[in-house]
């Protein structure tokens, strides 16, 4: 369905690989296309891929993406798949220097994919994995009706920020067992504090050893009751293995769920993940590839990706700069608790400027460069701000903190200081800036009702959304289902029984969840 | 043609219409068309279905920006938000001018061309700097272009020197602007905007007429060359002040509506003989006036001296905090056989959307 890549570009992308490979990329076979723009609007609508799920939410953003273009608001330059191998799509009335950028963009990013431990376990048969859910979703379709299906997904999609992207890290609840197991005859279930033998019976009394176990076993015993054991963030998942479901509703839900995972990771290290993709394709086309006649285009180009409107932070901009600076830190020794602890700026300014690397270019086998190799594999936008972010940082970039002033209702500067300006942006990167919700309780009440509760981070949770997304959930658990979040300083459980939407106070007369906090 | 997503994008313009799924029809979101003065900025109205997800509420409200500014200066734009929707795409920003936003504002709407009344159907010339050429005169040389061509060429040719940048235009770098001429049906019209300042109006309430009055205005730009706009605010007594004075002033007090109406009727007679002039006339107001007498007298003065004149009379009755007014339904009752006579309510900026097309759907 789309013309054959024209040989020059095949010829280029083989000379920009062998590059890219020579600077120590790493990355999966890469598969470019080129599309027409009405091709790479479908395609940009349904996340890079040529086939989805039927649904009217993937017609909605392609509407929105026809008209941008359409008015010349904005334009998709490339697109690129974590999917091994990996697929890339070049917009095919574009410029042969844009073509250039954009596979040595991607490239990147298909060594960012491969390498970041995040994206470690994420499915790399994607491109089938969507196919197949396609599919699915068809034959379900076809079976019961496209509205009784597209009424179950739309239920479904409320949930699918609901999942816990570290989980994909840990032993699956699926394969360990939902109770810990336990050795009836464990000795160390109590405390033991560490004693020479002769010490011993003084120091971890029999007794109360004794005590302090039969209070443990009790305190476990209990725990066995509690259902879930502990409160549980994936709900996607709690829901899929104990509402009662139709097995093609088990089916969707868990097609969402997977899709959600896979996604994931990409939303968790934009900010890397754009950075790391811009670096090289500057480190890249500027040391290798340009011609004399492309550099203006390309200055366009690559000035107009990292732009930054007053008031607006770019991503690309973001990672890059901050990759650099790490670099040039780390060519510098500008890091250790020798650096941290120096407190004068005249020298903190002129630190290591001897050691730096001489020339133009700052290569492979230089410590900065290694240094970021290692940033791109270990961590998430997340730690990568928390880790990196210096105050130098800060003012070079002209970073400001900013707050809705109530009295205007506009938005305005209120300070630059490093440690709110810090705090405000880990906390958007943190879980997408989206609530934490746990299931506390299972069996609420004894009556089979679901218990939720929002754990309060800072901004409340918004009512509205709330009161509606309680709703779909009671359409997957069946039994009425509740959410504890605090509203203005209050403690609120908002219900859905199936038929009536209601909220009150939570005081000592409302029977406490299984799980507290 | 055959793309599979044309199915995903039938489904989703028969949800919105309402022709289906009748449930998703409370998550209906309107794109905000909003276009802000000065600056050139845009959003496009994308009709949007909302799916319900637990998320913050508005104690969520501070972010980071780059850029100058010192504490309490107002920040622009978003800053960033919660990323990571779409993998790898690039936005360029565009600058849109009045012209093109109105444009987009009549295909969105779907608004026909106003069919100008009256004979005065001259033809006037105007000329559309639209094209670029090798030749011309210096005043149309076109910078950017020159330069960017001037650049490469030096860069080329080994002539650059990035410690001393010095670009030096040769004759075969320089473009220039080139125009077109076209002919375009000349008629003038004018608009009258009338506001109720009376106390129950707020920031809130203004900002909505704003906006409105601000599509109301790129629209007929768009339509007629000459344009002149007039602005009368109200309370219990109406006068006509400048475009400053009418978003600013804030007044106490009454409402007696046709103490506006009279003022524009006597601003018509004297300067705008319907002969000449498309006469618009807009009004704004809570619809909270002091006396059901003194709604009826607006009615008949509309009635009797103004809207044989008029192309046409929009009403617009904005919600404010001591709820909505009757003046609408005194004009629905009187003058509902008029046809030139338009009424829409707004309460929040979503409805300036419905509000413009309705002014705006017949033509005139």
């Amino acid at each position: 369905m789309n013309p054959m890549l024209p040989k020059e570009i095949v010829k280029e992308a083989e000379r920009i690989a062998d590059f890219a490979r020579r600077e120590g990329l790493d990355f999966f076979p890469t598969i470019f296309e080129m599309l027409k723009s009405e091709q790479m609007s479908q395609f940009a609508a349904y996340g890079g891929f040529p086939q989805r799920y039927p649904h009217w939410r993937f017609g909605m953003e392609y509407e929105g993406l026809r008209k941008q273009h359409k008015y010349g608001l904005s334009r998709i330059y490339e697109m690129v798949i974590n999917n091994n191998p990996c697929y890339a799509y070049l917009l095919v009335d574009n410029m042969m220097v844009d073509h250039k950028t954009v596979i040595a963009h991607v490239y990147a990013h298909s060594d960012f994919f491969k390498n970041n431990i995040w994206f470690s376990r994420t499915d790399r048969r994607m491109m089938d994995g969507m196919a197949n859910h396609a599919t699915r979703v068809r034959r379900y379709i076809e079976r019961f009706g496209q509205e009784r299906v597209e009424k179950f997904i739309d239920t479904c999609l409320s949930l699918e920020n609901l999942i816990d992207p570290h989980s994909v890290f840990m032993r699956r609840t699926a394969d360990a067992p939902l109770r810990p197991q336990q050795d009836e005859d464990d000795d160390d279930s109590a405390p033991r504090y560490p004693a020479k033998s002769y010490m011993d019976r003084y120091i971890n009394p029999p007794a109360r050893m004794a005590r302090d176990r039969e209070s443990h076993r009790a305190e476990e015993e209990k725990a066995r009751e509690r259902f879930p054991v502990k409160p549980v963030r994936d709900i996607m998942l709690f829901l899929l293995q104990n509402a009662t479901l139709r097995d093609w509703e088990a089916d969707i839900l868990s097609i969402i769920r997977e899709e959600a995972y896979y996604f994931a990771p990409q939303g968790q290290t934009k900010i890397m993940n754009e950075g790391w993709a811009s670096y090289w394709h500057s480190t890249i086309m500027t040391n290798y590839v340009l011609r004399d006649d492309e550099i203006v285009d390309y200055c366009e180009h690559h000035s107009g990706t990292l732009a930054t409107s007053p008031g607006r932070l770019n991503p690309y901009k973001m990672g890059i700069e901050l990759f650099r600076d790490i670099e040039r830190r780390w060519n510098t020794g500008r890091y250790g608790p020798q650096y941290d602890a120096c407190e004068d700026m005249a020298l903190r300014r002129e630190w290591g400027k001897d050691k730096a690397p001489k020339g133009r270019v700052v290569g492979q086998g230089s410590p900065g460069r290694e240094k970021i190799f290692q940033v791109r594999a270990l961590y998430n936008d997340v730690t990568f701000l928390d880790e990196f972010l210096t105050p130098e940082f800060v003012d070079e970039q002209n970073l400001y903190h900013y707050k809705l002033d109530p009295a205007t209702g506009k938005m305005v500067v209120v300070n630059r200081d490093f440690d709110k300006i810090k705090q405000q942006l880990l906390f958007m990167l943190t879980n997408h800036a989206q609530p934490y919700i746990f299931v506390m309780d299972g069996n609420y009440r004894n009556r089979g009702e679901l218990y939720l509760a929002h754990s309060h981070t800072g901004p409340d949770v918004e009512i509205k959304y709330a009161v509606e997304t309680l709703k779909q959930i009671q359409k997957v658990w069946k039994r009425p289902v509740h959410l504890a979040a605090r509203i203005d300083d209050e403690p609120i459980l908002f219900s859905f029984d199936g038929e009536q939407s209601s909220q009150q106070h939570i005081d000592d007369a409302i029977e406490p969840p299984a799980n507290q906090f | 043609m055959g793309l599979q997503i044309e199915k995903d994008h039938q489904r989703f313009r028969r949800i919105v219409k309402g022709k289906i799924r009748e449930d998703l029809r409370k998550f209906l979101t309107r794109g905000e068309l909003l276009g802000r003065e000065g600056k050139k900025y845009i959003t496009i109205p994308v009709r949007g279905i909302e799916i319900p997800h637990f998320r913050y509420g508005d104690n969520n409200d501070s972010g980071v920006g780059k850029g100058d500014g010192k504490p309490g200066d107002a920040a622009d734009g978003e800053g960033i938000g919660p990323g990571g929707e779409q993998e790898g795409q690039h936005i360029l920003e565009v600058e849109v001018s009045l012209d093109e936003l109105a444009e987009i504002l009549g295909e969105e709407l779907k608004l026909p061309r106003i069919k100008p009344k009256g004979k005065h159907r001259i033809t006037a010339e105007r000329d559309r700097y639209s094209g670029i050429r090798q030749s011309g005169p210096e005043s149309l040389r076109h910078f950017k272009r020159t330069f960017r061509r001037a650049l490469r060429r030096q860069i080329m040719s080994g002539l650059y020197n990035p410690e001393a940048p010095r670009i030096i235009f040769e004759r075969r770098d320089k473009v220039y602007r080139s125009w077109k001429t076209i002919l375009n049906p000349q008629s003038n019209a004018v608009i009258i905007y009338m506001m109720d300042v009376s106390g129950s109006m707020g920031d809130e309430q203004k900002e909505l007429v704003r906006l409105e009055a601000f599509w109301i205005d790129a629209w007929l730009r768009k339509n007629y060359q000459g344009i002149e706009s007039r602005y009368i605010v109200h309370d219990v007594r109406a006068a006509e002040v400048d475009r400053e004075t009418f978003f600013r002033v804030r007044e106490d007090g009454g409402t007696r509506i046709s103490s506006a109406f009279r003022v524009a009727r006597e601003l018509m007679e004297h300067h705008y003989s319907p002969q000449d002039w498309n006469i618009y006339l807009f009004h704004f107001s809570d619809g909270d006036n002091s006396s059901e007498s003194d709604s009826r007298e607006c009615c008949t003065l509309l009635r009797e001296n103004m809207i044989p004149a008029l192309n046409m009379f929009g009403y617009c009755q904005v919600a404010s905090a001591y709820g909505s007014g009757n003046f609408i339904n005194v004009l629905h009752e009187h003058l509902s056989d008029q046809e030139t006579v338009v009424t829409t309510r707004v309460n929040t900026k979503d409805d300036i959307y419905d509000s413009i097309r309705a002014f705006f759907a017949a033509g005139r």
